[in-house]
C-alpha cells in the first residue's frame, strides 16, 4: 500500500508522470465525450477539430501574426508596469510615509474589474495600440506595487540593522542590502504578474482590435466557432505556461544562493 | 526630506569626557527605556548604569523579557534611548555606526554573498584599499577557522559556521566594541560549547571589548570577565559580578569548583 503523508516528498519522475497523467485524462474524457457526440460539437468541439483549426491557422500565417501582436502588447504593458511599479513598490515597502500614500489607493483600485475600465480607456487613450497596452498595464500595475511592497517588507530588519553596523547609510542599506535581499521574491512576483498579464489579454483586445489572440477568440465567438475559441484559449494558456517556465528557469539560475 | 537623512547619518557625537571615565570604553549612564504602543507603555529598562572597560568581556544575563536585547540594541544605536545616555569611547550614541559591530541571534549573513564577500562588505563600505581588504579578510577567515569555506554561500553552512562568519564580518571592521545578542542560543549543545571555546580564544588573542547577552548562565561564566545580572522587567542592574577565573579557559573549567561557585552565585541572583 502506498502511504500518503502530509508534505512527504515524492520522486521527481513520479511527480512528472502524475502531472502528464492528469493532462492525458482530461484529454481522454474530452475526446470520448466529443467524439461519441454526447455533447453537440457547437458546445464542445472534438480535439481533432481543434488541432485541425490550429494547423490551418499556422499554415495561413494568422496564428503567428496574432501571437506576435499579443506578445508585443503583453510585454509592453508588463514592462511599463515593472518600470513604474517596482520602484514605487520598493519605496512603499521601505518608507512608511510612502506606504501610507501608495498602499490604500492601490488596494482600492486593484479590486476594480479591469474590463470595466475598457470603455474609459477608449475615451482616454483612443483605440490604438496604446489602449491595449494600457489595459494590461492597469491590470498588473496596482497589484504589482502591493506585492513588491510586501517583498521589500519581507526582508528581515536584522539584515538591515546588521548592515548599519557595517557602515551603510539609509541609501546604501537600500541599494546594497534591501534590494539584493528581496530580488528572489521580486522575481517570483514578476513571474506571477506576467501570468496575470496573459489573463488580461482578452480584455485588452476587447478594445477595437483587429488582431491578436484575444481578438481571434472574440471573433470566433461571434460566429460560434467553438473549435477556434478552444484553439485560442489553449494557445494563450500554453504561452502563459511557457513564459512562466522561462521565468522560473531564470530565477533558479540567478538565485542559486537563495 | 521626510527626516530620512538625519536619522541614519553616522552617529553625530558631542565630545564628552569625564575624568572618572578615563579608562571607560562604554558608559551606560542611568538609562531607561519605555516602549510606547497604542494600548499601553511598557517600561522595559529602568536606571541602568554600567561601566565597561577597554578589553573587557562583559556578559549580561537576566530572565527572558527583562530587556537584555533592548539594552544591547540601544548601545548599538538601533533603538532609541528614552532617558539617560550611553557613551562609547567618550562620545554619545545617537545611531548605529561602524564602531559598534553586532552579531545577532538570527542569521544575518547576506545570503547572496559568499563568506568571503560577507566579511569584505564592511571593508568595501569604508573604501579600504583592495590589498588591505584581502589581508584583513584572510586574517579573520583564519581566526574563525572558515578559510576552507571562504567561497561557500551562507545556505551551505551549518548554524555554527554562519555565526562564526558573522563574528568574522563584525571583527574585520575593527569595531571599538563587539555587541552579541544570544548568538549561540539557536545552536545544538555540542556546537554551542565549541563556539564558546572559539569565542574565548578569539578574545584572548584579539582582545576586543565584548558585550555578550545570554540567558545561559554557564555560557556567561565561561566567557566573561564580568557579568551584569539584570532583574525581571523592568530590567535594572541587580548585581555586577566579577569573574575571577583563569585567563586561559578550556571546557574542563566548567567542572571546577571555582566555576561552579560563580555559577551558583549568578543563578541565585536570577532565580
Ligand atoms: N518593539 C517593542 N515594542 C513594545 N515592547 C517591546 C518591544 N521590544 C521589546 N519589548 C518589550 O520589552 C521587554 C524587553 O524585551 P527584550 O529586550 O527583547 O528582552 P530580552 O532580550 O531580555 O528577552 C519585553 O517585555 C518586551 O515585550
Ligand atoms: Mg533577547
Amino acid at each position: 500500500m502506498v502511504r500518503i503523508k502530509i508534505r512527504k516528498e515524492i520522486p521527481k519522475k513520479r511527480y512528472v508522470t502524475l502531472a502528464i497523467l492528469a493532462f492525458v485524462c482530461i484529454l481522454l474524457v474530452w475526446s470520448i465525450v466529443s467524439e461519441l457526440g454526447l455533447v453537440e460539437s457547437i458546445f464542445l468541439p472534438t480535439p481533432r477539430s481543434v488541432i485541425r483549426y490550429t494547423m490551418r491557422s499556422i499554415a495561413n500565417g494568422t496564428l503567428f501574426a496574432n501571437m506576435g501582436i499579443s506578445v508585443y502588447r503583453i510585454l509592453a504593458g508588463f514592462c511599463l508596469a515593472v518600470i513604474l511599479g517596482v520602484p514605487i513598490g520598493i519605496i512603499a515597502g521601505t518608507f512608511k510615509p510612502f506606504e501610507a500614500v501608495v498602499r490604500p489607493i492601490s488596494e482600492f483600485i486593484r479590486y476594480m474589474p479591469v474590463p470595466a475600465f475598457v470603455p474609459l480607456i477608449m475615451v482616454w487613450v483612443g483605440i490604438g495600440e496604446s489602449a491595449k497596452i494600457t489595459v494590461i498595464f492597469i491590470g498588473t500595475f496596482f497589484q504589482m506595487v502591493l506585492m513588491v511592497a510586501d517583498d521589500a517588507m519581507a526582508v528581515p530588519d536584522d539584515l538591515i540593522h546588521a548592515s548599519y553596523t557595517l557602515g551603510t547609510n539609509n541609501f546604501t542599506a537600500v541599494t546594497k542590502v534591501l534590494i539584493p535581499a528581496m530580488l528572489p521574491r521580486l522575481m517570483e512576483t514578476l513571474r506571477m504578474m506576467i501570468g496575470w498579464a496573459w489573463t488580461y489579454l482578452v480584455s485588452a483586445e476587447l478594445v477595437a482590435a483587429n488582431s491578436g489572440l484575444g481578438y481571434s477568440i472574440l471573433k470566433a465567438q461571434r460566429f460560434i466557432k467553438t473549435d477556434a475559441i478552444f484553439s485560442g484559449i489553449l494557445i494563450i494558456g500554453l504561452l502563459g505556461l511557457i513564459t512562466d517556465r522561462i521565468f522560473a528557469y531564470i530565477n533558479k539560475k540567478l538565485f542559486h544562493w537563495a | 526630506m521626510l527626516g530620512l537623512r538625519k536619522r541614519n547619518r553616522l552617529p553625530d557625537r558631542s565630545s564628552h569626557i569625564e575624568a572618572n571615565l578615563a579608562n571607560s570604553k562604554i558608559y551606560v549612564n542611568d538609562v531607561s527605556k519605555i516602549y510606547h504602543s497604542e494600548k499601553n507603555d511598557v517600561l522595559a529598562l529602568q536606571n541602568i548604569t554600567m561601566n565597561i572597560l577597554d578589553n573587557e568581556f562583559v556578559c549580561i544575563v537576566g530572565p527572558s523579557g527583562c530587556g537584555k536585547s533592548t539594552l544591547l540594541r540601544m548601545i548599538g544605536g538601533l533603538d532609541e534611548i528614552t532617558s539617560g545616555h550611553i557613551i562609547v569611547q567618550d562620545m554619545d550614541v545617537y545611531g548605529p555606526g561602524v564602531d559598534r559591530g553586532m552579531v545577532f541571534q538570527s542569521y544575518t549573513l547576506f545570503p547572496w554573498m559568499t563568506v568571503e564577500e560577507n566579511i569584505r562588505f564592511g571593508l568595501k563600505m569604508k573604501k579600504m584599499p583592495q590589498e588591505e581588504q584581502k589581508q584583513v579578510v584572510q586574517k579573520y577567515l583564519e581566526v574563525t577557522k572558515l578559510t576552507p569555506f571562504a567561497n561557500s554561500y551562507p545556505k551551505e553552512l551549518s548554524g555554527g559556521m554562519k555565526q562564526r562568519a558573522a563574528i568574522a564580518r563584525a571583527l574585520a571592521n575593527s569595531p571599538e566594541v563587539l555587541l552579541m545578542d544570544e548568538p549561540f542560543s539557536a545552536l545544538d549543545p555540542q556546537t554551542k560549547a565549541e563556539m564558546q571555546l572559539l569565542m574565548r580564544e578569539i578574545w584572548e588573542v584579539e582582545k576586543p571589548t565584548v558585550i555578550f547577552v545570554t540567558h545561559d548562565i554557564d555560557e556567561a561564566v565561561f566567557l566573561a570577565t564580568k557579568i551584569y545580572v539584570l532583574t525581571q522587567r523592568p530590567g535594572t542592574v541587580k548585581k555586577e559580578v566579577p569573574v575571577y577565573l583563569p585567563f586561559k579557559r578550556e571546557l574542563e573549567l566548567k567542572d571546577t569548583t571555582d566555576f561552579l561557585q560563580i555559577r551558583k552565585q549568578v543563578a541565585s541572583l536570577i532565580y
